[in-house]
């Protein structure tokens, strides 16, 4: 499809999604207080969100958690795959269940994929496992810390 | 100089969380009702008091569980056709300063520090750039360099070439496993 979303989005739709970037009140009647503050009615915030994520420019509208606060463990492993072992390693990898996605990329280091699990432990695990199935090495970077802003748009 | 960083930040201990708190996350994960009141409609699901629904999440949000309340917008379907995972040399005792002038920016989506692994990844702090192509991806690093004096920081641009694998993560958040 030639045209972006982001052409059929009004200057409304920016500005709540804008607002709702910054967090949603936790009171009795949280759309009635975002809809104060930008000057609209309840009833128009509640439609708007709601073909918002219609129309997929929003995939979620609630609270994002912090998985390793839950017991769970992230991690972004990277590997440097020979061109000619490119596609069978991707496909081992890939097998695992915990392998979340895996991307290709143009350096050294070629091969990126993020591991969701229940543990720390288990993290270190599949880690060894690939490095002793491939006979290649992995660079387990895990998330240190994390500066999130969110995405302002021109409203 | 590269300061010896342990793989995992220590305060990340899970916290201990009873049956309601366990129902309410993976209720959540659904997404937040659009209704007037949807505290009290999660509530009423539950079989809690709007009231009960209202301070177990604002403990979350408190101890951190919940990061924040609000909206995923996928860039995608705003036209961000192109993505380049950018990589950062900071310097260890400016790089939560430097991680903060990248992360405020539209086109940046994650913004990370990570552990070095020396000699083969000199680089400490990951972001996600994003652009309608990749002429502008680049532009927007461009940006970036100025607005946030990164002259003199080395760094690399890693396009990607294949996509292999994408599932959405859902947790299901367990008494103690």
């Amino acid at each position: 499809m030639p045209t972006a979303k982001a052409e059929s989005l009004d200057s409304l739709d920016r500005k709540i999604i804008n607002h709702l970037q910054q967090g949603f009140p936790l009171a009795d009647r949280p759309y009635q207080a975002v809809a104060d503050e930008l000057g609209i009615e309840e009833q128009t915030l509640l439609e708007r969100i709601q073909s918002l994520l219609d129309n997929k420019v929003l995939s979620r509208f609630g609270p994002m958690f912090d998985v390793e606060k839950l017991g769970g463990a992230f991690s972004l492993v990277a590997m440097q795959v020979p061109e000619d072992r490119f596609d069978e390693v991707a496909e081992l990898v890939n097998a695992y269940p915990e392998v979340a996605h895996n991307y290709q990329r143009d350096h050294k280091l070629n091969m990126w994929f993020v591991l969701a699990t229940d543990s720390e432990e288990k993290i270190t695990e599949i880690n060894f496992d690939i490095e002793r199935r491939t006979g290649l090495r992995v660079f387990n970077m895990p998330k240190l810390d994390e500066y999130y802003i969110g995405l302002q748009l021109s409203a | 100089m590269d300061m010896k960083v342990s793989d995992k930040a220590i305060d990340t201990i899970p916290l201990i969380l009873d049956d309601q708190d366990q129902r309410l996350i993976t209720r959540m994960q659904l997404g937040l009702p659009m209704v007037a009141q949807p505290y009290a409609q999660l509530g009423r699901e539950l079989g809690m008091s709007e009231e009960d629904v209202i301070q177990r999440l604002q403990y979350l949000l408190d101890e951190g569980v919940i990061k924040r309340m609000g909206v995923v917008v996928r860039h995608h379907e705003l036209g961000y056709r192109a993505n380049a995972m950018t990589v950062w040399d900071m310097p260890d005792d400016r790089v939560t300063e430097l991680g903060r002038c990248i992360g405020q920016f539209e086109f940046v989506t994650l913004c990370y520090r990570r552990p070095r692994r020396l000699p083969e990844w000199p680089y400490n702090l990951f972001t996600m750039i994003h652009g309608q192509d990749r002429d502008e991806v680049m532009a927007n690093i461009d940006m970036i360099h100025r607005r946030c004096g990164l002259e003199s920081v080395k760094y690399e641009v890693l396009f990607s070439t294949r996509r292999f694998k994408q599932r959405g993560a859902i947790y299901r958040a367990n008494s103690k496993s």
